[in-house]
C-alpha cells in the first residue's frame, strides 16, 4: 500500500450535473437532480440527509451499482479525468476495487455468507491482480492487519457469521482496501453499530485515510458522525444539494433553513426536557419524490418560506466564499 | 414532576434463556440476558436504560411487560407484588403499564385501520360504550398530533413518524401510569425524532406518565431522562441522576460510553482509538467484574470478585472496586 501525499489540489473524483431517475408505475421521476461535487486525495466529503434525499442513490451511481429500476439520465462521473459512466462493462469492473470501492452499511448482507473472510478478500485481489492464490491470501492477511483485525490469521479462516458486528465491518473495510483504491465510498458505515464500536470504526477510517491518502465520501444521516470526520459537507434534501460548505462553516454558520433545522433537532449536550428545553422540530415530512412541490422542495416545512419560495426553485449560489446554499433568503449574507 | 414514592420497584430481576444441545435437548448453559437488575421508577419520572446491544436493556423492558417470562426476581407495582405474572394479575397490571415499540412499521397490524388499532386496548379491557370508545380514539389522535379524520386510513398510508404517533396513541388509550419506550425514535429520521421526543415530553408534563426508556443514543437519553441506568452484560453497573451520570461518569464503562459519543463539535473532535475492543457475549460472561476484559483499571481483584452495586454519597449507585 503506497503512502500518498494528503489533500492534493487535483480532484480525483468529479461529479457534474448528475441526474438519476427511477422508473415507476406511472412514469419516471427524478431521485437525484443536478448533483455536482469534487473530492481530492486525502479529503473526506460527507453527504448528509434523511431517508429518501438521494444520498444512497448518489453513492451507488458512483460505482455504477444502481438498482435495476434506476438509471443516470444526465451528467458525468469523472475518475481521474475519465468518464466512468461511458466506460465499457469490463473496464468498469477493473476500476471497481482498483480506483473506487465501497463500504456498505450492513456487512452481514454485503459479505458472502458462505465464503471465509480471507477467501473473499483474496478473490477480490485476484480479480484485479495477476498473482498466485498464496500471494492473494497474503494480501488478504495484510489488509486484515491494516484494519487492526485482532488475530488476523485466524479471522481470515472464519465465516462472516462468526464475527461480531464491529469485526465484520473491519473485514468489509479490509475488502474495500485490498486493491489500494483511490476513492472510498462509505454508505452509513457505522449506523448498524453500537456507539463504542462506532467510535472504533470512525477512528479506524480516519487513521487509514491519514496513512493511505484516499479520497473519501461518507454518506450519513448522523450529524455527530459528520462532526467527527468531515472536511467538507453536502446537505441533500429531496434529491438536491441544498448546502455545501467546509465542516467549520457549516457548523458555525449554517445557512439553509433545513440544515439549521437538522442541527436544532439533535439534542445538544446538557439539553434536558425536564428543564423545558425543546428540540427544534421540522414540522411535516419529506415530500414524496414523485410529487415534489413546484418551488423550493423545503418550502412547505420552512418557517421563513415566502410566496417566491413556493413558486420558484432557488438555485445553488455562493453565499459566502466557499459556502453554497440554495435559498432565496440570505442572498445578502 | 416526579413525586417520591416508587410506583414500580424491580428487585433482582432475572431473565435466563436456556441453551440446549444434543439429541435430548439437555440444558447445557444459560444466556443470562438479565441477571439481577434492581431499580425503582417514580410517578412522572423518566428512567433510561442504556448500554450496548446484548446488555439486556430491551429484555428488561419486555420482562416487565410480561412479554418475556422472567426467571427470577420481584416486581412491585404501586405497592402490590406482581407474583409470577399470572394471567389475571397481568391483565390489570398491563392496563397501567404500556409499551411503545422501536419499529413503527412492524408493530402495527397492516390490515387494521388506525381507528381499530388505537381502540383495541379499550375493546380488550371492555372500557366505555361504543360511542365513548370512538370519542376516545378521536381525542387520542388529536393528543398525539394526528388528524382524527385520518382514523379510517391504514398504517401504510402514514409516514414513519406518524406511525410512531399511532403507536403512542395506542399506548395512551388505557391512561397508563408507565410507558415502556423501547428505542422509540431510533428508526426515525432526525427531524422526525425531534417531533416524537417533544411529544413524549409534552405527554409526561400533561399526563404525568412515567417512562422506562430503552435507548442506545446518549443524546436522546440525556435529553429525556431524570435518571439513567447503565447496563453491561445483564447487570446495572451505574445508576443515578442524569446530571451526575453525564457530567461526572464514575464507572469505567460509563466513561467509555460517554467518550464514544460523537462530539457534535468539529473543533473539538474526539480522537477515537481504532483498536478493536469487542463486547463479550452474555453466554460467556467473564469472571469477576464482567467489564474487566475491557477496563483500563482492571486488577486481579476485578478478575476474581464481582463488585456489587453500592450507594454513593451523591445519589448514585455504582458497581466498581476502584471508584
Amino acid at each position: 500500500m503506497s503512502i500518498s501525499p494528503s489533500a492534493s489540489q487535483v480532484p480525483i473524483l468529479a461529479v457534474e450535473g448528475l441526474d438519476i431517475e427511477i422508473r415507476g408505475p406511472n412514469g419516471s421521476f427524478p431521485v437525484v437532480s443536478e448533483m455536482a461535487f469534487t473530492v481530492r486525495a486525502g479529503e473526506t466529503l460527507c453527504i448528509v440527509g434523511e431517508s429518501g434525499c438521494g444520498k444512497s442513490m448518489t453513492a451507488l451511481s458512483l460505482l455504477r451499482l444502481l438498482p435495476e429500476a434506476a438509471h443516470v439520465s444526465a451528467g458525468r462521473i469523472l475518475i481521474e479525468g475519465a468518464d466512468f459512466l461511458t466506460m465499457g462493462e469490463r473496464q468498469v469492473e477493473d476500476w471497481r476495487g482498483e480506483k473506487i470501492a465501497m463500504i456498505f452499511q450492513e456487512p452481514l448482507t454485503a459479505l458472502n455468507p458462505v465464503l471465509r473472510i480471507g477467501e473473499q478478500i483474496a478473490e477480490a485481489v485476484r480479480q484485479h491482480r495477476r498473482c498466485s492464490h498464496r500471494q492473494a491470501h497474503r494480501r488478504a492477511i495484510e489488509a486484515l492487519t491494516l484494519v487492526q483485525m485482532p488475530d488476523p490469521e485466524r479471522r481470515a479462516g472464519q465465516f462472516p457469521h462468526e464475527l461480531s458486528g464491529g469485526m465484520r465491518q473491519r473485514a468489509m473495510i479490509a475488502l474495500a482496501l485490498a486493491c489500494d483504491p483511490k476513492i472510498i465510498i462509505a454508505d452509513e458505515p457505522t449506523t448498524a453499530l453500537d456507539v463504542t464500536i462506532q467510535a472504533q470504526i470512525l477512528g479506524l477510517i480516519s487513521d487509514l485515510q491519514k496513512r493511505l491518502g484516499t479520497a473519501q465520501i461518507l454518506i450519513t444521516h448522523d450529524l455527530g458522525v459528520v462532526s467527527e470526520v468531515a472536511d467538507r459537507v453536502i446537505v441533500m434534501y429531496a434529491g438536491r444539494k441544498v448546502e455545501e460548505a467546509s465542516i467549520y462553516d457549516l457548523f458555525d454558520n449554517p445557512i439553509h433553513p433545513y440544515t439549521i433545522g437538522l442541527m436544532g433537532a439533535v439534542p445538544r449536550k446538557g439539553a434536558s426536557a425536564e428543564d423545558g428545553d425543546r428540540l427544534a422540530d421540522i414540522p411535516g415530512t419529506v415530500p414524496p419524490l414523485w410529487n415534489l412541490p413546484k418551488g423550493c422542495a423545503f418550502a412547505p416545512r420552512c418557517p421563513g418560506a415566502s410566496e417566491r419560495c413556493r413558486q420558484e426553485r432557488p438555485p445553488l449560489t455562493e453565499k459566502r466564499p466557499g459556502h453554497w446554499a440554495a435559498c432565496w433568503e440570505h442572498d445578502d449574507a | 414532576m416526579p413525586d417520591t414514592a416508587p410506583l414500580l420497584s424491580v428487585d433482582d430481576l432475572e431473565v435466563h434463556f436456556p441453551i440446549r444441545a444434543g439429541v435430548l435437548r439437555r440444558q447445557v448453559g444459560a444466556v443470562k440476558a438479565v441477571d439481577g437488575v434492581s431499580f425503582t421508577l417514580k410517578r412522572g419520572e423518566t428512567l433510561s436504560l442504556v448500554g450496548e446491544s446484548g446488555c439486556g436493556k430491551s429484555t428488561t423492558g419486555l420482562a416487565l411487560m410480561g412479554l418475556v417470562q422472567p426467571t427470577g426476581g420481584k416486581v412491585r407495582f404501586d405497592g402490590r407484588e406482581i407474583a409470577g405474572f399470572r394471567r389475571k394479575e397481568l391483565r390489570d397490571y398491563r392496563k397501567r403499564m404500556q409499551i411503545v415499540f422501536q419499529d413503527p412499521f412492524s408493530s402495527l397490524n397492516p390490515r387494521q385501520k388506525v381507528r381499530d388499532i388505537i381502540r383495541a386496548p379499550l375493546d380488550i379491557h371492555g372500557i366505555g360504550t361504543k360511542e365513548e370508545r370512538e370519542a376516545a380514539v378521536a381525542d387520542l389522535m388529536a393528543r398525539v398530533g394526528l388528524r382524527p379524520d385520518q382514523a379510517d386510513n391504514y398504517p401504510h398510508q402514514f409516514s414513519g413518524g406518524q406511525r410512531q404517533r399511532i403507536g403512542i396513541a395506542r399506548a395512551l388509550a388505557l391512561k397508563p401510569d408507565i410507558i415502556v419506550a423501547d428505542e422509540p425514535v431510533s428508526a426515525l429520521d432526525v427531524s422526525v425524532q425531534a417531533q416524537i421526543l417533544n411529544l413524549l415530553a409534552d405527554l409526561q408534563r400533561d399526563l404525568g406518565v412515567a417512562y422506562l426508556a430503552v435507548s442506545h443514543d446518549l443524546g436522546v437519553v440525556e435529553y429525556i431522562s431524570h435518571r439513567v441506568a447503565v447496563m453491561y452484560l445483564g447487570r446495572i453497573v451505574e445508576i443515578g441522576p442524569k446530571e451526575r451520570i453525564f457530567s461526572a461518569p464514575q464507572h469505567p464503562y460509563t466513561e467509555l460510553l460517554m467518550r464514544s459519543a460523537p462530539s457534535h463539535d468539529p473543533r473539538h473532535r474526539h480522537s477515537f482509538s481504532a483498536t478493536s475492543d469487542d463486547i463479550p457475549s452474555a453466554t460467556k460472561r467473564p469472571s469477576g467484574c464482567a467489564f474487566h476484559t475491557r477496563c483500563p483499571l482492571a486488577t486481579d481483584l476485578c478478575r476474581r470478585v464481582d463488585p456489587q452495586l453500592t450507594a454513593r454519597d451523591d445519589g448514585r449507585e455504582l458497581a466498581c472496586h476502584h471508584r
